[in-house]
């Protein structure tokens, strides 16, 4: 049920620590970060730090590795490729979910407002617990499933035209942007799968390859764990790799629906 | 034993964007529609009761606070038509790049909009008020 109002535990103060910019800074610019840390019993809080643009890089991830390096060694958060590709620095910025290292400071306008991704269990600062959101990711069984015996020699073949069916949604880093932006994800996502693992759910669902069409298709015919999106489009206006996982979901519906005849 | 895990800000801090703004509308609207049918059948018990109940319905509902939330109605109305229409296409597998939500989604609005002042405007025209 929808919980629209976070938990006392919760609540975040506005009132963090402020840590204020070197006195020959030209260019500063103001972060408000979320920080929550699991050995004190208080409450999140809102932390300010101002630094000097010209001595940082473009990216929000650079200014967070500025802040870790430079000013406050505690703050904690997931980072790895720094372009895109492994998916680790999701979190929320400017109140809209992206990836750190391909967000740059200057899209933003006024304070950099950073969270961790919406509506999910804070290990700490900006890292969540994706535990169940990996869990629901696996559920889809997201590997080939085959009946026939493999080919004596060479892999299983398939067109052009069907490999590019998959080209797109295959590109899915599992950064979790898309689900944690879906109300309907925050409300009900221990039943609701998400547009992550439905997107996935689909890249083998449309696989030439794949035996399993109709099995998926079983798992996927229930009133939440499907039929939860009600094409918000959060998820696709999120993505940072420009995927479309509304038209991936909406696409299953379809596919649901035409089986029936 | 550490305390629960605290849930990360969600609703609070969500930037409104076009997608969830027309969504969350496509709700409200929903329930404007559902508490104005309630109105409706005010209206037409108030013709079934005779004309004392009637005049006095008439009253309320001709009254500036009974058109403006008759004016409200049918916007809710007419958007939640509109959109329902969008969502019927994307049903169909239809409309899902971003300039075509971006296109629908203004279509809705400025629709909803249009046709509102267009039934007020046949209303006022011919007197119905």
């Amino acid at each position: 049920m929808a919980e629209f109002s976070l938990p006392a535990n919760s609540r975040v103060n506005k009132d963090g620590r402020v840590f204020k910019a070197a006195a020959n800074a030209r260019n500063s610019r103001v972060f408000k970060i979320y920080r929550f840390d699991p050995d004190d019993t208080a409450n999140p809080r809102l932390d300010s730090y101002e630094i000097d643009m010209d001595d940082c890089g473009p990216m929000v991830l650079d200014a967070l590795i500025k802040i870790k390096n430079e000013i406050d060694p505690t703050l904690t958060f997931r980072r790895s490729c720094r372009e895109g590709i492994c998916g680790s620095c999701a979190m929320n910025i400017d109140g809209r979910n992206g990836l750190a290292c391909v967000s740059a400071c200057a899209d933003v306008k006024g304070a950099v407002k950073i969270y961790p991704l919406p509506h999910m269990p804070v290990i700490k600062d900006l890292v969540p617990d994706l535990t169940h959101f990996y869990a629901q990711y696996a559920s889809v069984k997201p590997w080939l499933q085959t009946r026939t015996p493999a080919p004596l020699a060479g892999e299983r073949l398939q067109s052009k035209d069907d490999q590019a069916k998959v080209d797109g949604p295959s590109t899915c880093i599992l950064c979790a942007c898309c689900s944690t932006s879906c109300p309907s994800y925050w409300w009900n996502s221990e039943r609701y799968l998400g547009p992550a693992a439905l997107l996935a759910a689909y890249r083998w669902i449309v696989d030439s390859r794949d035996d399993a069409t109709g099995e998926r298709l079983d798992y996927l015919e229930d009133p939440f764990r499907l039929y939860r999106c009600h094409t918000i489009m959060n998820c696709t206006e999120a993505c940072p790799k420009d995927l479309n996982p509304a038209k991936a979901i909406g696409q299953i519906k379809q596919m649901l629906a035409e089986r029936q005849h | 034993m550490t305390a629960p895990r605290p849930l990360s800000p969600h609703l609070q801090i969500y930037r409104w964007q076009m997608s969830n703004t027309l969504s969350v509308l496509h709700r409200l609207t929903g329930i404007v529609l559902s508490l104005g049918s309630l109105v409706l059948c005010y209206w037409l018990v108030s013709i079934a009761e005779g004309p004392r109940a009637y005049s006095s319905a008439w009253r309320l509902l001709a009254s500036p606070a009974g058109i403006l939330a008759l004016i409200g109605w049918t916007t809710a109305f007419f958007y939640h038509l509109l959109n329902g229409v969008r969502h019927l296409f994307w049903d169909l597998g239809r409309g899902f790049e971003a300039t075509q939500r971006r296109a629908s989604g203004w279509l809705v609005v400025g629709g909803s909009i249009c046709l509102t002042f267009c039934l007020w405007a046949m209303i006022w025209h011919f007197k119905a008020v």
